[in-house]
């Protein structure tokens, strides 16, 4: 076993990139998910968890409960008007930088939830980078959910498409 | 005991307070006059025959939209049930459409403290003697009773700050003897 010193002359092999692309491509592959789950999606994003679906072969396995440590949050479930707040302070308390995958429909639309309880959607209080249409969606859907997020930290510049625009909600204050 | 000799047990004692008495699916339904909610209520708890431990639910209704003319605009339906004999009954009772006021069971059963606290908060109906009568379903911001036939369903309300709930909680430590210093 012969122990090599370190020898500053020697050439070692090197390669050559952006600051930028180097933390794009770290981030995008550890992302840490914050399940905001508040209904039936939850329990299939814990399938998406799951040995089945496998959600660590893109690197996003470390699910923390905290807003501190993670920074993809991912909302599964119906948003009431009581839980907005919540919703947005957990947003708010997340660090920079962070992104929110919208699940399902009831988080991205209010669903067949049309009522007086209900949030028509959480791009009301927190911005949206994907949402996922389905009630519940397929864990597939998730997945690719989490690699529309990772191509999208990988090229920032690239814009999202034009969204139609939504009909706002009559509110009494 | 049978449907039959359960309402004979209640008119030995209450004829003046029963309205009307029927039989639906099996299940007995007593309408009463409101003002003697108590008395009913503590006489089906508490007579030997009868002993209804349970409530198992307190409904509001609103039948403003509905095609039978009814003798108020609002009902709640008091849902017993006895554990010992295993027999139950509906005790149903109709508030008109302004000030519906009804006396409250909270220190007969225990449950229906929130369960006023719900048909309060949906309804709008009061209840007297409720030692917390504040919504319980919907947040603090919300106005009107959302559960009534002329609530608009697409009616949002927002709110801006989460409910504190720790009235709520120092009053139960209170009873439980712990007293929680501020500060």
């Amino acid at each position: 076993m012969g122990v090599k010193t370190y020898n500053p002359n020697e050439q070692l092999p090197y390669i050559t990139t952006r600051r930028e692309a180097v933390l794009a491509w770290g981030r995008k592959n550890s992302l840490w998910p914050m399940p905001f789950g508040t209904a039936c999606c939850a329990i299939e994003f814990m399938g998406v968890v799951s040995s089945v679906f496998d959600i660590s072969r893109f690197g996003a396995e470390l699910v923390r409960f905290s807003p501190r440590q993670s920074d993809l949050l991912i909302v599964a479930g119906t948003i009431t008007y009581k839980m907005a707040p919540i919703l947005k302070q957990i947003y708010d308390q997340m660090s920079e930088p962070k992104w929110v995958i919208s699940m399902g429909v009831c988080a991205s639309s209010g669903g067949f939830y049309n009522n007086y309880c209900t949030m028509q959607g959480i791009d009301h209080i927190i911005p949206v980078d994907v949402y996922i249409a389905g009630c519940p969606p397929r864990p597939e859907a998730i997945l690719d959910a989490v690699m529309k997020i990772q191509e999208k930290i990988e090229n920032p510049k690239t814009k999202p498409p034009a969204q139609f625009k939504v009909k706002e909600p009559k509110f009494d204050y | 005991m049978d449907n039959q000799s359960l309402l004979e047990h209640i008119k030995t004692k209450h004829l003046s307070e029963i309205i009307d008495a029927y039989e639906e699916y099996q299940y007995l339904n007593v309408i009463i006059k409101p003002e003697f909610i108590r008395n009913i209520i503590s006489y089906l708890r508490d007579d030997p025959n009868l002993k209804f431990e349970m409530l198992v639910d307190l409904v509001s209704i609103d039948y403003s939209k509905y095609p039978e003319k009814k003798l108020g605009r609002f009902g709640l339906v008091y849902h017993m049930k006895s554990l010992t004999h295993n027999h139950r009954v509906a005790i149903r009772v109709f508030l008109p459409e302004e000030n519906p006021e009804i006396d409250s069971i909270h220190d007969l059963y225990k449950n229906a403290n929130w369960l006023e606290r719900e048909a309060w908060d949906q309804m709008g109906i009061r209840f007297r003697n409720h030692p917390n009568l504040k919504r319980i379903l919907n947040h603090k911001d919300f106005v009107g009773h959302p559960l009534r036939k002329d609530y608009p369903i697409d009616r949002r309300q927002w709110l801006s700050e989460p409910d504190d709930l720790m009235d709520e909680m120092e009053k139960r430590l209170k009873e439980k003897g712990i007293i929680l210093r501020r500060g």
